[in-house]
């Protein structure tokens, strides 16, 4: 039996799930929840996870949320089916591993999904304007977090060491979006980063992703069933219905940010 | 599966458990692992001469999670101390040690693990064959310590540090406080023991009925926030999760390390 996966593609930590399922060549189903609804705060919703988060992740009788504890699961779960991200059988390996994966959760992440909110969520889906001055000071944590990242990744291959883990894989729903945005040049400026980031961008599961356009924010707004085209010089405005069928006139704005901001 | 005891010697005393062979499994894995955990059993029988070092301040909450689980594992350690107080844990040499300029970092033999939550995951491993289960026995009980050692990462630990931070680090360095962020720390934690309340309604620890690493994670911090905070009123309108808190706060292991930290103490035997 399939397992399930109840999320959002615009959620990083759903796609974090995902990205483990698909390497391990595991079958899923995505079941999406609505945030335009508020699903995620719904009694049903919150048997799942108590937070009224994403993902939740149903196995037969087993209930879990938490992306990371998930992913483990899963991870050892079709262990026999794909590579071994966790290195469970070396306990100096998957102690390595188990460090970096706190450093992703409590120093990457803290900075970079700051400029993610800002820079994305907030435009995109809440026709917001990005908070520059916590994006500038997030940009500046990421910086020197990609600091002491350099430094490792000039000492082995890969974070946890010479092998790929899950310590990697965990940084790519975020880094995603960053690559493709202004700020890109963060990575582009540490040689070391750049590769290693380059190595996990090339994995077939990564661009299984990129090609069904499974990253989120334009994927939800491609997928739509009616649109018009206006050339209106310097912009090609490509009107669409939105993810929360709010109506023309918020879709225009929400594209004209995204080319903006090089999403587009 | 091993059964539970109830004489704690008997607990503490080593055994050995042969690790779990995957369908996969070739022969290797199995024997390297064995191997190992023979290596290990050799080395609890007395012959250990490497003591674990664990570099930080004793008052620090991010150690005591770590001397917890050494504590709970009986096993040695030695406590470096690190003058954070004076930046000690900014300087290069430190830096070398842990990137991020934080306390603690372990050395084990040749090993160097930073991240306290990293470090107890770990030596829950390492000495899987003695003292408490702090991991679980099945998948799926994993799992659940997983998911709730996660939660208190990212769901429960952003609200604790502010507040200990405000309300009991920085008064007694003398220094300012903001009072705006602890309080709004205050309001988001209580949200957050709430969904604890229900869940301690339907298990006796957190990760399932038994104590494991999801419970262990909660206690220094939490510790501050009640006795040196003044907010041991957000558990009591919390049956369940008062009953938690008094259960695992009551640990022979937890007391013992209270004790180590208030007397000053470097060397640890079990």
């Amino acid at each position: 039996m399939a397992v399930k996966v109840y999320g959002a593609e615009m959620s990083t930590a759903t796609v974090r799930v995902l990205m483990c399922l698909e390497e391990m060549g595991a079958e899923y189903e995505l079941v999406p929840i609505d945030f335009s609804t508020g699903e995620h705060k719904s009694p049903p919703h919150l048997a799942r996870n108590p937070f009224g988060q994403v993902p939740a992740f149903e196995d037969g009788d087993l209930m879990l949320f938490e992306s990371r504890a998930i992913s483990r699961y899963v991870l050892r779960k079709y262990k026999s089916s794909g590579p071994d991200l966790l290195r469970d059988g070396n306990l100096e390996e998957s102690a390595m591993v188990d460090v970096w994966l706190e450093v992703e959760a409590q120093q990457y992440e803290k900075a970079i999904s700051a400029i993610y909110i800002e820079t994305v969520i907030k435009p995109v889906f809440f026709g917001g304007v990005p908070d520059e001055k916590v994006v500038a000071e997030s940009v500046e944590k990421l910086g020197k977090v990609l600091d002491v990242y350099e430094a490792r990744l000039s000492e082995s291959k890969y974070l946890a060491g010479d092998f790929l883990s899950f310590a990697d894989l965990s940084h790519i729903p975020y880094t995603h979006h960053i690559v493709a945005s202004p700020h890109a040049s963060l990575f582009e400026s540490r040689p070391h980063v750049k590769a290693w980031w380059e190595s996990l961008a090339s994995r077939p599961a990564y661009k299984k992703f990129e090609a069904l356009k499974r990253f989120g924010v334009c994927s939800a707004l491609e997928r739509c069933s009616w649109n018009k085209t206006f050339t209106f010089f310097p912009f090609k405005l490509e009107c669409r219905k939105t993810m929360f069928a709010d109506g023309v006139h918020k879709q225009l704005c929400l594209l004209l940010l995204l080319r903006r901001h090089g999403l587009r | 599966m091993r059964k539970p005891t109830t004489s704690s010697s008997l607990q503490m005393m080593p055994r050995f458990h042969p690790p779990y062979i995957s369908p996969s499994d070739t022969g290797t894995t199995c024997f390297k692992e064995t191997t190992r955990r023979l290596g290990y059993l050799w080395h609890s029988l007395g012959n250990e001469k490497m003591v674990v070092k664990v570099y930080g301040k004793a008052q620090a909450v991010c150690p005591q999670r770590v001397m917890h689980c050494l504590v709970e594992k009986g096993v040695p350690f030695e406590l470096v101390h690190v003058d954070i107080d004076n930046m000690e844990h900014k300087r290069p040499e430190f830096l070398q040690k842990q990137p991020f300029g934080q306390v603690p970092y372990i050395v084990d033999g040749d090993l160097e693990l930073f991240e306290s939550r990293a470090i107890v995951r770990y030596l829950a491993e390492k000495y899987a064959d003695r003292g408490p289960n702090l991991l679980g026995q099945t998948p799926e009980e994993r799992a659940k310590v997983d998911q709730w050692l996660d939660v208190e990462a990212i769901n429960y630990n952003p609200w604790a540090f502010p507040i200990v931070f405000n309300l009991f680090v920085l008064p007694i360095r003398g220094l300012p406080a903001n009072e705006d962020d602890a309080s709004a720390a205050v309001d988001k934690l209580n949200k957050v023991l709430e969904v604890y309340e229900k869940q301690l309604s339907k298990t006796k620890y957190l990760a399932g009925d038994e104590f494991t690493l999801a419970d262990l994670t909660h206690i220094p911090a939490t510790r501050y926030i009640v006795e040196n905070c003044g907010l041991s009123r957000l558990l009591d309108d919390k049956k369940h999760v008062k009953a938690w808190w008094e259960d695992i706060t009551g640990r022979p292991a937890w007391k013992k390390v209270v004790s180590f930290v208030e007397t000053g103490g470097s060397n640890y035997s079990p």
